[in-house]
């Protein structure tokens, strides 16, 4: 008996999940195309992340319907990047060519970012 | 089949690579065990010692990259959960953001293009301070390379994570919601793993950093590449 409602219980995170992941891929399908259609020069994952904050706060959609699948998709973005990081081997030719415009760039534009956001940031809110 | 298998293969290896460089970066809690560098530099010795080529491997991880479309739209969840903090800081983020976009894409494109870095390469540079989705769709659109921009996006985002909070303290910053704002907003996803760690409301702050950042440089980046363009000239 015990097993079967624990079996009921995996049964329905899985639905849960599976639902929330097909409204992610609606919505991130959604965005492509009105990025394509309008030619926005904003990709349409960003597109399908406003629409997606929109469809939530105008309560088109329930937040529970979406809430697990995000969660569980933002938790392990780390994961997503590794293969788009492995693929720094196949530009270590250009990367040995062109090391140092593309360091210092990278470095530079960390840091700048980093000060300018926290200093600015933080001067606006003590003013208030 | 045997393709099926190699690509089956590809992904069991890379999740195999994140699970033990997380418990790994659990156990010592070092920055420089980030658990991103450590899995991308174990996964690289792996293939290099293999004699397997990228694009072998990708064959698979495209099956897991392509889940950072998906990933970016899902960040509009805490974007709607943070709308009322943002609607009461709301000015203020906007305009660090705008001017941190602004910021990143003029200091990363001119630093190249004055130290010598060809056309293809300053295109890539321009949208590296965003994250990885968002800014290999800006790349393709400016006419650089999408898997460049990727490796500065990663490498921007773990040089975030190692030297931001030390960077931050030096810069006095104190406040936590301007803590977590810079480091989702100088380091995206990377960044706001580490601000996680500092605490919620900085996690929450710089999550939402990564998608307002990445809607301002997607939407600036293209002009102001432009105008950068017509002043240098680039080889």
């Amino acid at each position: 008996m015990r097993g079967r409602t624990r079996a009921a219980v995996d049964w329905a995170k899985g639905f849960v999940l599976a639902r929330g992941t097909l409204v992610l891929l609606a919505f991130f399908y959604a965005g492509n195309a009105v990025s394509a259609l309008l030619r926005l020069p904003v990709p349409g994952s960003v597109v399908g992340m406003v629409m997606l904050a929109a469809a939530l706060h105008f309560h088109l959609l329930p937040p529970h319907w979406v809430r697990g699948a995000a969660d569980l998709l933002i938790g392990h973005m780390q994961l997503l990047y590794i293969p788009p990081g492995v693929g720094v081997m196949a530009y270590f030719g250009l990367l040995r060519r062109e090391w140092l415009p593309i360091v210092a760039a990278g470095v530079v534009g960390m840091l700048a970012v980093l000060v300018v956001v926290g200093i600015l940031q933080q001067w606006m809110e003590r003013r208030g | 089949m045997a393709d099926a298998l190699a690509a089956a293969l590809a992904i069991a290896v890379t999740v195999a690579a994140y699970l033990a460089a997380r418990r790994l970066y659990a156990r010592f809690r070092h920055p420089l065990l980030n658990p991103l560098l450590v899995a991308i530099t174990a996964l690289i010795v792996l293939l290099y010692a293999a004699g397997i080529d990228y694009s072998a491997y990708d064959r698979g991880g495209r099956l897991i990259s392509y889940w950072l479309g998906p990933a970016v739209v899902a960040l509009g969840v805490p974007l709607w959960a943070q709308m009322e903090e943002i609607a009461r800081r709301g000015r203020a983020m906007l305009v660090s953001i705008v001017a941190g976009s602004v910021v990143g894409i003029v200091s990363g494109t001119v630093t190249a293009i004055v130290l010598g870095a060809p056309r293809q390469v300053v295109l890539s540079v321009a949208p590296r301070s965003v994250t990885t989705p968002i800014a290999m769709g800006v790349a393709q659109k400016l006419g650089g390379l999408p898997p460049l921009t990727a490796v500065l996006v990663i490498s921007s985002g773990v040089l975030g994570a190692v030297a931001g909070p030390a960077v931050l303290r030096l810069a006095r910053i104190r406040s936590r919601t301007a803590w977590g704002l810079a480091m989702g907003s100088a380091a995206h996803g990377i960044g706001t793993a580490r601000a996680v760690e500092q605490g919620e409301v900085e996690g929450a702050t710089s999550g939402l950093a990564i998608g307002l950042m990445g809607l301002a440089t997607a939407i600036l980046a293209p002009p102001i590449v432009a105008v950068l363009l017509r002043i240098f000239t680039v080889r």
